[in-house]
């Protein structure tokens, strides 16, 4: 197997981030981070112990990365399940808070992610862009918890004596692959998984293996957001290896393929999606200027009509 | 004797058949509480059909390229009714050209209040029609006159008139975005509810402004034959509704064709993950109302008369042959023993056989390979030590019928609490808990509706909240209504018809 390389970077001068810099510009010895994945609330490494070298541009060592396997992803949905019931009874309140912690607590670290960003191949500008968006979709989507129920729901005027009304209610276990190109890191993951939780569904998150640092320091974010364990589960690695099997496995209710740039590999998983008839969404990208969209939100819900009979 | 429920059926089932009757059945004997009317068989007169219908592409009737046409019979009778023509994948080829050039040259370019007036006008005549359909109907499918002429074809008519309002503002339904057709609908029906789907799935296809082809099922084509009639008395423009009629692999060349935009399925689960795979990799969208096996939970503050009347409604509606049907009974363990006694005293009065008599409760199974199939089922539902019981009732000697049956001591492992029977059987389970109901309810892959009998309103709202089901009917069980989006959860399918939301698969929403 042929270890992925990270992205070239115009800007490696000023990253802060690698032990080499942080080395030669002080005498403190510095901590490095060690890159695990993000399970249930926790960071495990990869059950098979196997991890990626991660360099930069310049191929100086930036990090060995948890490589997941397919048994990392069947934890993970177990982990995504296990949440569910929780989250998803949640108030659309207490959701729409989360998601703002989430912005908060991104603010207040845009540093290091500028930094991550900008070691795995990002410009310096084209980083704190790339934050700027991304907080800005999350708290798009903090505002929207308790209101894209009353966008989409209705009450429905039935010729009989019923009350009827129909409410969105989250799919499931949703599992992820988001967008990974140049400015669409942590925002893709922004644009893909904030819809998805906003709503009351669980996530498992497969990340591609040039986009593992600001993924993992995102789980970071989460885990100290009072985001509830097993809402967001992160996976870095080859998403060839695990995605699949994400997109068969009969405990998964929808997939989003966004990411799945390969038109073969993409139609592969609808193909095994159809098992259990997840809900897919497939390959696509988002306009520059994209902050959220309710389309988004609805995708990942199920809309349940309920009959409720008037009388005295 | 020994039962006559499918003399001229399976020889398979035959077998099996004698076996789920009860020990002790009584021939001609009615139950206590039934009263025996005279035969009132609604006369088929008002029905004149063609000995051989073409395919309807263009406007036009068209003979099949395939030079093949196939029987259809009525299930009660198992008189042949009319020969049908079996499009292949140039037939389809034609209709799809058909539909393409008629969303281009015309339909997508009218007005939505030009296309609200065609939908109001087929509508109308629908409703001027409505005897001749209800009878052909019953005739073809073999459901009871008193559904077709009180459910089928009634709703039939609204959704071509809730729809027909909606053409004219579509920009009230997506408030702040610009909406398009998507172009043309491929949409293929099952034999249930044949004009009732046929109206679920073109009236809404056709006031988004998009064109239709349509298969019809193989058993019941029928009405959708005799619609076209009403499409030409309604002065529709041509090619925007295309009939291709046929089978399976009629609805697989119309579902891969590659000018199709948008596929609706209604049927069965496993056809609906065939046409998953058929559209992955493709931009084309799909919507599908697949199988259930719903759960009917009766707690014991229930009304238990209405709740048996539910259950009844729930599970031998159309003999069973409905997606939503309450084939599961939940009852609480407190109330079991009362419920069942009340239920086998209505199911006495149940009367089972021709379907075009007035007073017929349950009509014919609609075909011999269903029939074949809820035989086998319940058979294994002996198997696997269920006990079967059946109402005393006669059944016709000729014809594909079945005696509505309860299955009690089932657990949820059996086969016949997780397979999708689609027939007049109901499995019996109980609970104790509210808690342990919505656990057993929510174990399926199905996930389509499920009904709650309770006094408490709270109980409702939770149950409601809990059960994983696209329907929930409170203190009252099979109800549709225009207005109303019907569909499932997990393996039930995916998307809404009806109601605001049943638009929303046949249109671009920028």
């Amino acid at each position: 197997m042929v270890w992925p390389r990270i992205f070239t970077s115009t800007d490696t001068r000023r990253t802060t981030d690698t032990m080499a810099a942080q080395t030669k510009k002080t005498d403190r010895m510095t901590v490095p981070k060690t890159y695990k994945l993000y399970i249930g609330g926790k960071f495990p490494r990869s059950e098979s112990g196997r991890t990626f070298e991660l360099t930069d541009a310049k191929g100086a060592f930036l990090a060995n990365v948890s490589l997941a396997s397919r048994k990392d992803a069947r934890e993970a949905v177990v982990a995504a399940r296990k949440a569910f019931t929780g989250w998803s009874g949640a108030t659309a309140y207490n959701r729409g808070q989360v998601l703002y912690r989430i912005a908060e607590v991104l603010e207040g670290r845009r540093a290091q992610f500028v930094d991550e960003l900008v070691a795995t191949g990002s410009t310096r500008r084209a980083a704190a862009a790339e934050l700027d968006a991304t907080i800005d979709t999350w708290i798009y989507y903090a505002g929207f918890s308790d209101k894209y129920s009353q966008v989409i729901g209705s009450s429905n005027p039935v010729a009989a004596p019923y009350f009827n009304f129909s409410l969105p209610e989250p799919t499931g276990v949703v599992a992820i692959v988001p967008q990974d190109s140049p400015g669409w890191r942590l925002r893709a993951i922004a644009a893909t998984v904030a819809p998805a939780i906003v709503a009351g569904n669980t996530t498992v998150v497969a990340v591609r293996e040039g986009n593992p640092l600001s993924a993992i320091s995102f789980a970071e974010v989460l885990a100290t957001s009072d985001l509830p364990g097993g809402v967001v589960n992160i996976l870095t690695g080859d998403v060839c290896e695990f995605v699949p099997n994400l997109a068969s496995h009969m405990d998964v209710n929808a997939i989003d393929i966004a990411g799945c740039v390969d038109g073969e590999f993409a139609r592969e998983m609808e193909l095994l999606a159809a098992e259990n008839l997840k809900r897919v969404a497939r390959p696509r990208e988002f306009a520059r200027n994209h902050v959220g969209s309710i389309d988004d939100i609805a995708r990942w819900t199920e809309l349940k009509t309920v009959w409720h009979p008037i009388g005295v | 004797m020994a039962t006559k429920p499918n003399k001229s059926a399976a020889k398979p089932g035959a077998t099996r058949s004698t076996k789920v009757n009860p020990p002790k059945v009584r021939a001609g004997k009615a139950g206590p509480d039934r009263w025996d009317y005279a035969p009132a068989p609604e006369s088929t007169k008002i029905v004149q059909l063609r000995d051989r219908y073409e395919l309807y592409i263009d406007g036009e009737w068209v003979k099949p390229a395939s030079k093949k046409y196939f029987d259809t019979a009525s299930p009660a009778t198992l008189k042949v009714l009319s020969s049908v023509a079996e499009a292949n994948a140039k037939d389809v080829d034609r209709a799809v050209a058909a539909a393409r050039r008629a969303f281009e040259t015309d339909w997508s370019r009218r007005s939505g209040a030009e296309r609200g007036r065609f939908l109001f006008r087929i509508a109308r005549i629908l409703q001027e029609r409505a005897r001749e359909f209800a009878v052909l109907e019953s005739m073809d499918g073999g459901k009871p006159i008193k559904e077709s002429r009180d459910i089928d074809v009634p709703l039939a008519a609204a959704h071509f008139f809730y729809y027909a309002g909606w053409a004219d503002k579509l920009e009230y339904a997506f408030p702040g975005r610009t909406v398009r057709p998507r172009g043309v609908a491929a949409q293929v029906i099952p034999w249930n509810f044949p004009l009732l789907m046929l109206a679920w799935k073109v009236a809404p296809a056709l006031a988004a402004g998009n064109t239709v082809v349509l298969k019809p099922a193989e058993t019941t084509p029928l009405s959708a034959l005799l619609l076209c009639e009403v499409l030409e008395q309604a002065g529709l423009p041509k090619g925007v509704v295309n009939i291709v009629t046929g089978a399976g692999d009629t609805g697989a060349s119309l579902v891969s064709h590659p000018d199709v935009d948008k596929v609706a399925f209604t049927g069965s689960t496993s056809v609906g993950k065939l046409i998953a795979r058929a559209v992955a990799g493709t931009d084309k969208s799909v919507t599908l109302e697949l199988g259930g096996k719903a759960a009917n939970i009766v707690f014991e503050d229930a009304p238990l008369d209405q709740a048996v009347e539910g259950i009844v409604n729930g599970i031998y509606f159309n003999q069973g042959h409905v997606c939503c049907a309450g084939s599961r009974l939940f009852v609480q363990e407190s109330v079991a023993d009362q419920v069942l006694a009340k239920l086998k005293r209505r199911m006495e009065t149940l009367r089972v056989g021709d379907p075009l008599d007035k007073n017929t409760d349950v009509g014919a199974i609609n075909s011999k390979e269903q029939l074949d199939r809820i035989t086998e089922l319940v058979g294994s539902g002996i198997d696997e030590g269920t006990d079967v019981w059946q109402p005393s009732c006669e059944l016709p000697r000729r014809g594909y019928f079945f005696r509505p049956t309860v299955l009690t001591g089932v657990s949820q492992s059996h086969r016949v609490a997780k397979e999708e029977i689609f027939g007049p059987v109901l499995s019996v389970l109980t609970f104790r808990t509210p808690q342990e109901a919505v656990e057993k309810a929510n174990n399926t892959p199905y996930g389509l509706s499920a009904g709650v009998w309770t006094d408490k309103g709270s109980r409702i709202l939770s149950m409601v909240d809990q059960l994983r089901a696209g329907v929930v009917w409170a203190n009252t069980y099979n109800r549709f209504d225009p207005t109303s989006p019907f569909g499932g959860y997990k393996e039930s399918g995916y998307g809404r018809e009806g109601g605001l939301h049943g638009l929303a698969p046949y249109l671009h929403v920028d």
